[in-house]
């Protein structure tokens, strides 16, 4: 497969978006993201988005940026759709469909007044047998949280130091919506929100948006920024399979094999990783999934600050993520990229760039890791 | 849409809400693997056979995770996954629960009506009777 690389990386700036429509703030990360690349509009040939995007699939912001693709792919797993856009861009590259695709995301649930995200009724078949119970998206996580508990022992302190992590980066980011650097007993003595996952165990709400640009391998050499390979990828979804629920393990288990196995690499490998991280559980799942440790060794792989960087053996989300920083349109994926092509590009915060950072980890969990979720793992490096 | 509008035309599963709406639970059974699941199909989703019956099921389960929120001067709330003696494991809530409900705790059927017309299947702590 002919190579691809992620040259261009924007995330908008606002975390609540007062009167910029949904569209605007899309194609202002659009133009942030080509403007990085050293691209223009003109330039685009292939566009990838999500449900967050407006209207049908890619139809109405193309319109409303005007814009002619050859190319165009809406595939929908909540927010872990951009790492598979990414992925699908490189295999569209690779076949020679597209030589410069556009990802966009962005969204406003923050100045729309979202507080607490229910699951919205859609004419699914599944969708009385839950919605009856009106499950919010903490209650959910709270089930995953509760079982792996259960099973392996993991304590909530454990799940703390993901958040400890997150913020001890985030006090660097001048955009990050939470800069305070916190505590595991700040973590665990804050109010309870749905058992066992407290108000610190959740991300934040946040609007903005963010892009990317992938680019063949001949468009990527005429450009004067550095080379950012997408070097393997995997995607999987995963469901309460007819009632044979596993919450403890996600779709990771099976998209990030695949994607170490492409990349010839071993999670031993990777110098930097972006997580995922709607909660603090979200991450702790991913990372024995991904096999940065075995399934139930989460707890004590995160703990005493294993996750911080400078400090622990495996960085995440130095721009303080979800947890703290961004989680624009309740999708975290897009950010989750963006963050790693800074730390490939050594243009992270320089207190929280890891030295001669060449290959990191992009992954995703979207939809609801309690029912149907879908994983993405993204893994990139720096030529 | 109401919940009950969309649960009219999901044709596949109607008698599983007709059997709550009577004070029935009952669970979608293949006739050709032997297997239960949830949520009910037309279609096996094991083997991939229509010969789906439903057949009653014991109401008796054991609770295999929940979510507890507790809000000021109302009820437990304790959203959870209940594994049914009959072997799937569904989405209920757990009602009238006392705080140390847990994962493990036997749990058996209930029926309560949603304002929205259909009658779910809930489930309430059963640690004596199991
Ligand atoms: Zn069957």
């Amino acid at each position: 497969m002919s190579a691809a690389y992620i040259m261009g990386a924007y995330e908008h700036p606002t975390r609540k978006a007062e009167g910029i429509s949904v569209a605007q703030l899309h194609m202002q990360s659009a133009a942030g993201a080509l403007a990085d690349a050293g691209l223009s509009f003109d330039d685009v040939d292939g566009y990838f988005c999500a449900g967050d995007a407006p209207g049908l699939g890619a139809m109405s912001m193309l319109e409303y940026m005007n814009l002619d693709v050859h190319h165009v792919d809406s595939t929908e797993t909540g927010g872990s759709s951009y790492l598979i856009h990414v992925a699908h861009a490189a295999q569209a590259i690779a076949a020679g469909k597209c030589n410069v695709a556009l990802i966009t995301l962005a969204g406003r649930p923050r100045a729309a007044g979202m507080k607490s995200a229910k699951m919205p009724p859609s004419p699914t078949p599944d969708t009385p047998f839950e919605g009856l119970f009106a499950p919010s998206v903490v209650e959910m996580y709270g089930m995953v949280a509760a079982r792996h508990m259960y099973e392996f022992g993991t304590t909530s302190e454990q799940l703390a130091w993901i958040k400890v992590a997150a913020s001890q980066h985030a006090q660097h980011n001048e955009r990050a919506m939470l800069r305070k650097v916190v505590t595991v007993d700040d973590v665990v003595n804050s109010p309870l929100v749905s058992a066992p996952l407290h108000r610190l165990d959740c991300c934040v709400v946040s609007d903005g948006g963010g892009a990317l640009v992938v680019t063949s391998e001949a468009v990527a050499k005429s450009l004067n920024r550095p080379l950012v390979k997408v070097r393997g990828n995997g995607e999987a979804v995963k469901h309460p399979s007819a009632g044979r629920v596993d919450l403890t393990t996600s779709a990771g288990a099976i998209s990030g094999p695949r994607a170490f196995a492409e990349a010839g690499v071993t999670p031993a490998d990777i110098k930097y990783a972006s997580i995922y991280d709607s909660f603090t559980i979200t991450v702790l799942v991913a990372l024995e999934d991904l096999g940065f440790c075995e399934k139930g060794k989460g707890g004590a792989f995160v703990a005493d600050g294993n996750l911080i960087s400078g400090q622990g053996k495996l960085p995440f989300n130095t721009d303080g993520g979800g947890l703290c920083n961004n989680h624009p349109s309740n999708r975290g994926g897009m950010t989750k990229v963006i963050e790693a092509v800074r730390q490939l590009r050594g243009e992270a915060h320089p207190a929280v760039q890891v030295p001669g950072c060449d290959l990191a980890l992009a992954h995703g969990t979207g939809g609801s890791l309690a029912t149907r979720h879908g994983s993405a793992t993204l893994i990139l490096e720096r030529l | 849409m109401t919940l009950a509008d969309l649960a009219a035309v999901n044709f596949d599963a109607l008698p599983f809400w007709q059997g709550t709406e009577a004070g029935d639970f009952l669970i979608a059974r293949c006739e050709s693997c032997g297997e239960a699941h949830h949520y009910p199909r037309a279609i096996c989703p094991f083997c991939r056979s229509e010969a789906i019956r439903f057949v009653p099921a014991s109401g008796k389960g054991v609770i295999y995770s929940l979510a507890v929120t507790r809000i000021p001067e109302k009820p437990l709330r304790v959203v959870a996954y209940v594994t049914l003696e009959e072997g799937p494991t569904i989405m209920t809530q757990i009602v009238d629960a006392d705080d140390a409900v847990a994962i493990g705790d036997p749990v058996r059927v209930d029926f309560q009506k949603h304002p929205e017309g259909l009658t779910a299947a809930v489930f309430r702590l059963a640690r004596d009777t199991n």
